[in-house]
């Protein structure tokens, strides 16, 4: 059995259903992100985990036994909250302390585990400061320590960066994993960033409208994504629909108005005559002046329609004689010029058979 | 431009400051000048400069407030009275702000306008309001003897008692406590429980680590509006008290209407006023050092 195992819950407020007989099972020491957009119902799911909410049906369980009837006070689980939630008449030592005191340490047992849980977060000598003299990056610290000087069994991180800036954000993200790896407590983060999520995650759940609909490694969850929500979620994605025309050895072929016959690999087999799409990360998409002497299976003519320029990368909007748009992202490493190709170029696009992924609809 | 500033400043400020001084800063002075001088054979004060053109200022009132010792009972029964009034009020009134600050937006607003309704009745009125209900013939002191008349006891009166008194204190400030109180409460961040109840703290704990601390600058707003006015008040006592509860407000009454000894009741109300400013000082700077904070962040949470 898994460390945290929750079973079919389902959390209704009224007629609107926040999570939907969620199943998920998180094992110990694993980094796990609860990512959707907001209102998909991970923070509900959060709290019902924290204790704070209870579910209207299904299980939670952690080691194996039901936490239906403990509060969050009895629940070895601790949350970093959104908005830190210090306490702003105590010192950070007072803060890092409270659960210490609340857990009836020796007193004497208090300071060494305090300089500890300071020193896991970088914060010696922050001690005798109060939350107002703080940072927000400080801030941040000073509620992991807090909820960390204890060694919980989980640990739960409501959106924790959401408030930093962009710079800090990703130093504390690399800051997160060290921590995380360094102390083997399980992690369960909730985010809306699905670029936070990849870069943390052992494994995602994502979320939508109260239901998991993929639950996988980041690189899964990124590379072969099983709904078009999660397609569209994570990242830029092509999602080419049409009918399903042939169907032979993992590989699906699609009739796709504007470029023709798609070919594409598939985990699950498709009925010829059903309708999908081929979802197709930008950054598989090869564009040049004239086919290529290894061109793939899958090339396709079309005009540059639009360009953006991110220094590091080039998007670029090409138009299908069918008037589709497929973007393509091409690394500016490779030369020195800026751009490859200027609005109104002809280009030809190609990609490999196993670039694209089959999502059924 | 920068002279009209000036101006401008000086037309929104002016107004309250002249009221200030002509209602507040000019009587507290004749109020001082006048404790040091000689009462009148029939009441007021003998004229400032004697026959012989001598200055008559003398401080005989004060010697008289530090050897009669009947005048320094009264003040310390006051400052207990007070007290008392303070911690009744604050008992009462805590729960009392707690829930209306806990209530829905739609509850909340009925409920503060119950805890306000009674200012729309006159003070006098409402004092009078009790002598029936504390009255001889009134269900409370027929039920109250009647118990005690089970048990042998002798019937007590409600009415004109230092109980009388204390119960019409508590229920008159009673809305200056809790409305501070609901002010502070109010804005209190639900997540700081959250976090507290995270952390392993049970509902005592959230209470007396969090939610009571950071309520103090409500608590000590309260008890300065609560515990000053009590201090001086004269109305309740000479209304609902017996012979025995008077209090410093009616000795001071006493000695500008009846003695008419005005630099006596002079000293009085100057002894009254400064011991309220040192208790409202030593409550202030006792609140800052238990609360660790500089003031600025404490302001900014109440």
């Amino acid at each position: 059995m898994s460390l945290l195992e929750i079973r079919n819950v389902t959390r209704r407020f009224g007629d609107f259903t926040a999570v939907d007989r969620v199943s998920l099972s998180i094992e110990a020491g694993e980094f796990f992100t609860l990512l959707g957009p907001s209102g998909c119902g991970k923070t509900t799911l959060l709290r019902m985990i924290a204790g704070f909410d209870l579910p209207d049906d299904g299980s939670i369980f952690l080691n194996g036994t039901d936490l239906a009837d403990r509060p969050p006070e009895d629940r070895p689980v601790r949350t970093v909250f959104q908005s830190y939630a210090l306490f702003p008449h105590m010192t950070v030592e007072g803060n890092v302390a409270f659960p210490l005191k609340m857990a009836k340490t020796p007193a004497a047992e208090i300071p060494t585990k305090l300089a500890a849980a300071l020193e896991d977060v970088r914060l010696t000598g922050f001690g005798k400061r109060f939350p107002h003299e703080l940072s927000g990056g400080q801030k941040q610290r000073v509620a992991i320590a807090r909820a960390l000087v204890t060694h919980p069994t989980v640990l739960l991180l409501d959106e924790p960066l959401a408030a930093l800036d962009a710079k800090l954000r990703e130093d504390m993200q690399i800051e997160l994993i060290n921590l995380q790896k360094e102390v083997g407590i399980t992690f369960v983060y909730v985010t809306h960033d699905q670029t936070e999520a990849l870069a943390l995650s052992h494994r995602i759940a994502v979320m939508n409208a109260g239901h998991v609909e993929q639950q996988d490694e980041p690189s899964r969850i990124y590379g072969f994504p099983r709904t078009r929500f999660v397609a569209d979620f994570i990242g830029h994605c092509n999602l080419l629909s049409g009918p399903v025309v042939a169907n032979a050895g993992g590989f699906v072929t699609l009739d796709i108005a504007g470029l023709g016959p798609v070919r594409v690999a598939a985990e699950t087999p498709a009925a010829v005559g059903s309708s999908g799409a081929v979802a197709l990360r930008p950054e598989k998409i090869r564009i040049a002046a004239v086919a290529p002497s290894d061109t793939p299976e899958n090339h396709y003519r079309g005009t540059v329609a639009e360009m953006l320029y991110m220094g590091d990368v080039t998007v670029y909007k090409v138009q299908t004689p069918g008037g589709e748009k497929i973007e393509a992202l091409l690394a500016n490493s490779a030369s020195g010029r800026a751009k490859f190709f200027d609005v109104g170029d002809a280009v030809e696009m190609s990609w490999a058979v196993a670039a694209g992924h089959f999502i059924p609809e | 431009m920068r002279r009209s500033g000036r101006l401008g400043k000086w037309l929104v400020s002016g107004p309250p400051l002249l009221y200030l001084i002509v209602f507040f800063a000019i009587p507290t002075l004749i109020m001082v000048l006048a404790s040091f001088r000689t009462p009148g054979d029939f009441g007021g004060l003998t004229p400032l400069f004697d026959e012989s053109g001598k200055l008559d200022l003398n401080v005989d009132s004060y010697v008289r407030f530090f050897t009669e010792s009947v005048y320094a009972e009264v003040f310390l029964k006051s400052v207990w009275y007070a007290l008392l009034t303070t911690l009744l009020c604050l008992a009462l009134g805590y729960p009392l702000a707690a829930l209306v600050a806990r209530s829905g937006r739609k509850h909340r607003n009925l409920l503060l306008l119950l805890v306000i309704l009674p200012f729309w009745s006159n003070f006098l009125i409402r004092i009078y309001a009790w002598m029936i209900i504390l009255g001889p013939q009134a269900a409370l002191a027929r039920g109250v003897n009647g118990v005690l008349g089970f048990f042998g006891h002798e019937p007590v009166p409600l009415l004109f008692s230092s109980f009388a008194v204390l119960v019409c204190l508590v229920y008159v400030h009673l809305p200056f406590m809790v409305l501070p109180l609901y002010a502070n409460l109010e804005k209190h961040d639900q997540a700081l429980l959250d976090a507290a109840q995270d952390l392993g703290a049970g509902a005592w704990q959230r209470f007396w680590r969090i939610t009571f601390p950071l309520s103090l600058p409500g608590v000590y707003a309260g008890a300065a509006l609560v515990f000053i006015p009590a201090l001086g008040i004269f109305a309740i006592p000479d209304i609902l008290g017996g012979p025995d509860d008077s209090l410093i407000g009616n000795i001071i009454k006493q000695q500008f209407l009846e003695t008419r000894d005005w630099p006596f009741g002079s000293v009085l109300s100057i002894v009254l006023t400064v011991a309220a400013v040192v208790i409202a000082g030593l409550a202030a700077w006792i609140g800052r050092r238990n609360l660790g904070t500089p003031s600025s962040a404490r302001t900014a949470r109440a």
